[in-house]
């Protein structure tokens, strides 16, 4: 029995704390520290991705003698412990995470080089990740709620880090505000399913559901609670203000922390509710809200002026392409003649999309940070000129915008198009928006290129030099990653994506896990 | 209809933590409004686990005869715990904004967006 599900908690908590007491020897042995635990946690999460797409779900029960044992003996047929249930889709979401943690790690080595209280800043770091980690590998509603929280408190104290003379406060306490009211909805929903199942076990709760009016409710609020914390329309309003005032290392690791929101979306839709509820309603709904998400985020990017928000804007589209590719697998979940015909690829291409997103979208605000770490500034209209010193700043930027856009050979277009073959069958209306989008994407960037690299050397950024190294490691790796799964886009859907959506539908895969066979 | 009033009691309290965050303009009185359906929050749990004549779920020296649920009493403390840290955070944020702002109306808290 491997212990890799816990160590990927206890890693990241026992580097968060210990990190003010390493930060007292001296900033050099803190930030070595805070690599080798980084390497360590994307060590073990990288192990356990391989366990389970290997040896298939895991499930690891904490604190008992045996951790493969879900219900004990004297139990009466309920799992009582607390319970990571790791299928494909969790492991997806790990590898995400791991790769955005390693990414941002290692630029904020050198991004955060000449500021204060780094001690906290890599302890919240680590916390966040642990919020993550622990959020896309329960398998339990309330531990849930508690990685939700975890994860909202480190986020909202980060946002805020950098106080910039109170805007970055502003932002921070936007997140925190609607981070609190989505967990405590979230939390009654869960005391609605608690009085009726007994349970908070999410496969055992699924075996015994039961639709009621209730549970109605209950969905009703899980599923707006976590649309608020995963930034999509019409819960949209903090999204660019928090991440704008964020560091940027900080703004990339919010992205995969909404992913992780959105990852709770499909897995209370589709593992727990189900064909129990009326799959086509709520799976429309979950199309409208991202089909709003993605025109109206694409349209508010194109008139802003300054960068980071432009950016915060276009992840609101983006998040849309998610939503509508696994809203269209949810509507049609009931009806397997077109589940295999379109279904299922519309739900792998809103899978692939996320990993995608975290890397075009992190590394667009790395590069943004970089901008600004150089520059000192982030609007559009005073920058200028750029492309004659940051030259690998440049060329990432063309990569990952080009990735945004839908470019072949880049990783936006593998998962895009499968978005649009398969939701064209579905509702072409559907996939034309979804092009525009596209479209209305691009231009955007192109005028982000051109006001930031584009023109003359600008004499105000005579001595502007390229990043330090740790900074273009950084962002390199997500480059790297980014053209890679667009030239090999078969290979990872077959080995990563096509068993996490196969493991979103399978909801009787899911159950027996915990449960046993039933 | 008397069990039922605590839940009539959650949804009127949410409802004036809903209408506090909503309607007031200070960042006290709306963080003061958060705390409000925390409290609706910790009440549902409780009343939830609430049990007719229950003892507390203690089995040593067990007297006998039903007993409440411990498990939700456990998710309100976790709950009360977690709702303290946020209040304490953005209490400590609305302290900055204080500070840089001079104010802490959201009026004039706007500096964001321009």
């Amino acid at each position: 029995m491997s212990h890799y599900a816990a160590l990927l908690l206890a890693i990241p908590l026992l580097a968060a704390f210990a990190m003010p007491l390493f930060g007292l020897i001296g900033r050099r042995v803190r930030n070595t520290w805070a690599i080798i635990a980084m390497l360590a946690t994307v060590a073990a999460a990288l192990i356990l991705v391989w366990e389970v797409l290997t040896q298939g779900t895991i499930v690891y029960a904490f604190g008992a003698v045996d951790q493969a044992l879900t219900i004990p003996f004297d139990s009466g047929g309920v799992p009582i412990r607390i319970l990571f249930v790791i299928d494909a889709m969790s492991a997806f979401m790990i590898l995400t995470a791991a790769i955005m943690m390693s990414a941002a790690t290692l630029y904020s080595i050198s991004s955060e080089s000449e500021q204060t209280g780094q001690d906290g800043y890599y302890a919240l770091l680590f916390l966040l990740m642990a919020g993550i980690f622990g959020m896309v590998s329960t398998g339990d509603l309330f531990n849930f709620f508690v990685f939700l929280e975890i994860n909202s408190l480190a986020g909202a104290a980060l946002a805020a880090y950098r106080i910039k003379g109170g805007v970055a406060v502003e932002g921070g306490l936007k997140y925190a505000f609607i981070s609190t009211v989505a967990g405590l909805f979230f939390l009654i929903a869960v005391g609605m399913l608690y009085g009726q199942y007994n349970s908070l076990n999410i496969a055992y709760i699924a075996s015994v559901i039961d639709f009621t009016g209730l549970s109605l409710v209950a969905v009703v609020l899980m599923i707006v609670s976590l649309a608020m914390k995963s930034g999509s329309v019409p819960m949209h309003f903090w999204t660019p203000d928090t991440y704008s005032s964020a560091p940027s290392s900080i703004t990339s690791l919010l992205i995969v922390s909404s992913m992780a929101s959105l990852y709770a979306i499909f897995r209370i839709a589709f593992s727990l509710f189900g064909l129990t509820m009326n799959v086509v309603t709520v799976g429309w709904v979950i199309i409208i809200l991202g089909i709003l998400s993605m025109f109206i985020g694409v349209s508010m990017a194109l008139p802003q002026k300054d960068v980071k928000r432009l950016m915060a804007y276009h992840s609101v589209s983006q998040i849309g392409y998610m939503l509508v590719g696994l809203g269209v697998g949810l509507a049609v979940l009931g009806d397997s003649q077109m589940m295999s015909q379109f279904g299922v690829v519309a739900m792998e291409g809103g899978i692939f999309h996320i990993i995608n997103y975290a890397l075009y979208k992190g590394l667009l605000f790395l590069i943004a940070g970089a901008v600004i770490y150089r520059c000192g500034t982030a609007n559009l209209n005073d920058l200028g000129g750029l492309g004659h010193s940051m030259k690998w700043t440049m060329g990432f930027f063309i990569i990952a915008a080009l990735a945004i856009a839908g470019i072949p050979p880049f990783n936006g277009f593998a998962s895009k198009l499968m978005i649009y073959e398969s939701v064209f069958i579905f509702n072409p209306f559907i996939a034309v928006i979804a092009m525009v989008v596209s479209i209305m994407t691009l231009a955007s960037f192109v005028k982000v290129f051109h006001s930031i690299f584009m023109g003359p050397k600008l004499p105000q950024y005579e001595a502007v030099k390229e990043v330090p190294m740790p900074m273009l490691i950084g962002m390199g790796l997500l480059a790297v990653l980014i053209i890679l799964f667009g030239l090999f886009p078969d290979l990872v859907v077959k080995t990563l994506v096509e068993p996490a959506a196969l493991a979103l539908i399978d909801r009787s895969g899911y159950i027996a896990s915990v449960m046993g066979g039933i | 209809m008397i069990e039922e009033i605590p839940y009539l009691a959650v949804v009127l309290i949410a409802g004036i933590g809903i209408a506090t965050i909503l309607l007031k303009k200070n960042l006290i009185k709306m963080i003061m409004g958060l705390a409000i359906i925390e409290g609706a929050a910790n009440l549902f749990l409780v009343t939830l686990g609430y049990r007719e004549g229950g003892i507390a779920p203690i089995f040593t020296n067990n007297p006998g005869g039903e007993m409440v649920l411990p498990t939700v009493q456990a998710m309100t403390l976790t709950n009360i715990v977690i709702g303290f840290a946020t209040s304490a955070l953005l209490l400590a944020f609305a302290i900055m904004i204080y500070r840089r702002y001079g104010s802490v109306e959201t009026k004039n808290i706007r500096r964001l967006r321009e």
